[in-house]
């Protein structure tokens, strides 16, 4: 939404997220930590990767990392039955919530306002690395809109990473690679879309934690604040709290 | 700001505390009585949406003899522990006989000889292990429409019913089953296979014959098949389920 100050008590407080947007945000948290925790569960009834249209090639694995520990699986205990039960119920809050978020945000034109970036901030994206590998964060009136690595990153994630990882998924369904016949084969087969949804999952999961560090390092508090309640104050520009 | 390093803390201790309830709230909601219903409502939304994309007759990819996995794996049982199916197993299943019964018309028995001359199917598919591998393999059988068309299905018949001969767990009420919907068992592709790779099915992958049905996962392909029969309703066999890993928590629907 655009930053609104009209029922702001302050100055340097202003309305950040929407209602919808704080909404989604926290529906999709839930259901992306139960995706990646349960799809390690079902990845440890198999803990290997492979290349091509079946597992056996001929050749071997690509990556066989052994299994994940009890405690990033769910459920804990080895149970692949539960795991997919929470995986698949998951999979469809993250695919209804997603599509929500994508027609709320062309809608309300929160992409085209918020998300998409600019002339100007793709001119900056050289001083905006640079500003991110020093911690050092936009303050006062620059901070009220999302920068521009903030917005491709977004970008990326909404439009990219979660539309293949979840295409990946359905890539490994026996009944779905019957819809168009050989569509699995243009991603190299069956094994190759398992391998392809691990992988999106891990870039997923090192998007999470880039976010979740600069949500820390650029205000808690503040941050937080405004994705449960709206309402975002300007970081200062001496630094941030 | 001044405050900023206890709120930190404070923010750390809540996620920290957050995540572990989380891990043992999920725990203990996977054990709970009234939460695994709700998460296998979905398994009815995949179903219908699957069903709503696919046509009826949609055709599982086949493949050509370079793609076959070298020596077929084996899943599950490898030899049923059963007496009377290891005795025909030593005589090269002579004496086997297929029943089909239930809601049909005219219950049949079928040897292995009487199968191998009804029109036969062969097809190279992929095996989807719900464990997560892949293999592919040749098969060669009848098609279950086949089957069903000489016992002739009554109308009330909506599932077919597969009972098998391996006890999972040393018992005779631990024998596999499984069970199909009758759109399934009238699909082109399903079928009863007594050949694998050109060569008699091994006992490893389930012979005399097994069921393939290349739309749904490994576990739905029983092994080892007796009987078949046709059936309104499958609350009556084993726990209720459909199948002895659907007894156990899997889904019936495995088309993902």
């Amino acid at each position: 939404m655009k930053p609104s100050r009209d029922e702001s008590p302050r100055p340097d407080i202003l309305k950040r997220h929407s209602l919808a947007v704080r909404v989604m945000h926290w529906v999709n948290v839930v259901a992306v930590v139960v995706l990646l925790m349960s799809g390690l569960q079902i990845f440890n009834a198999h803990p290997a990767l492979y290349w091509g249209r079946s597992s056996y090639t001929g050749a071997g694995p690509i990556f066989a990392p052994g299994s994940f520990p009890g405690w990033m699986t769910l459920p804990g205990a080895q149970w692949l039955a539960m795991g997919r039960r929470w995986h698949l119920f998951f999979a469809w809050v993250l695919v209804l919530n997603g599509a929500a978020y994508v027609a709320y945000s062309i809608a309300s034109r929160h992409l085209s306002r918020d998300l998409w970036p600019s002339r100007a901030d793709l001119r900056s994206i050289g001083r905006s690395i640079a500003d991110h590998l020093r911690l050092r964060h936009p303050a006062g009136e620059a901070a009220a809109r999302y920068n521009v690595l903030q917005k491709l990153a977004y970008l990326a994630i909404v439009f990219g990473v979660l539309p293949l990882l979840v295409l990946m998924g359905l890539g490994m369904s026996p009944s779905l690679d019957t819809v168009v016949p050989g569509w699995v084969d243009f991603f190299g087969g069956r094994q190759s879309v398992r391998t392809l949804h691990f992988a999106a999952a891990m870039v997923l999961t090192a998007f999470v934690a880039v976010h979740v560090f600069e949500v820390l390092v650029t205000g808690a508090w503040n941050n937080l604040r405004s994705m449960v309640t709206g309402w975002y104050r300007l970081p200062s520009p001496k630094g941030p709290s | 700001m001044s405050d900023s390093r206890p709120r930190r803390r404070f923010l750390a201790r809540v996620a920290g505390a957050a995540g572990a309830l989380l891990l043992a709230g999920c725990d203990r909601l996977s054990r709970s009585g009234w939460f695994p219903p709700i998460l296998e409502r979905a398994e009815t939304l995949t179903r219908r949406a699957q069903r709503l994309v696919t046509s009826r007759k949609s055709m599982a990819q086949e493949f050509t003899e370079a793609d076959l996995s070298p020596g077929f794996r084996s899943n599950g049982t490898e030899v049923p522990d059963d007496a009377r199916y290891l005795a025909m197993a030593d005589s090269g299943f002579a004496d086997w006989v297929l029943e089909v019964g239930g809601l049909v018309e005219r219950p049949l028995k079928l040897t292995l000889a009487q199968l191998r001359q009804m029109p036969a199917r062969t097809q190279i598919t992929r095996h989807d292990c719900v464990e997560g591998w892949s293999a592919i393999g040749k098969w060669t059988g009848v098609p279950l429409h086949e089957v069903l068309a000489r016992a002739r299905a009554l109308p009330r018949a909506r599932y077919v019913v597969f009972h098998c001969a391996d006890p999972m767990e040393g018992t005779e009420d631990s024998k596999y089953y499984e069970s199909i919907d009758m759109d399934d068992a009238h699909h082109p592709q399903t079928i009863l296979a007594y050949a694998l790779n050109g060569a008699p099915l091994p006992i490893a992958n389930g012979a005399p014959v097994r069921l393939r049905v290349e739309r749904q996962l490994g576990y739905k392909m029983a092994k080892y098949v007796m009987s078949v029969e046709l059936v309104d309703s499958f609350a009556h066999i084993g726990g209720g389920h459909g199948g002895y890993w659907e007894d156990r928590g899997y889904e019936w629907y495995a088309g993902i």
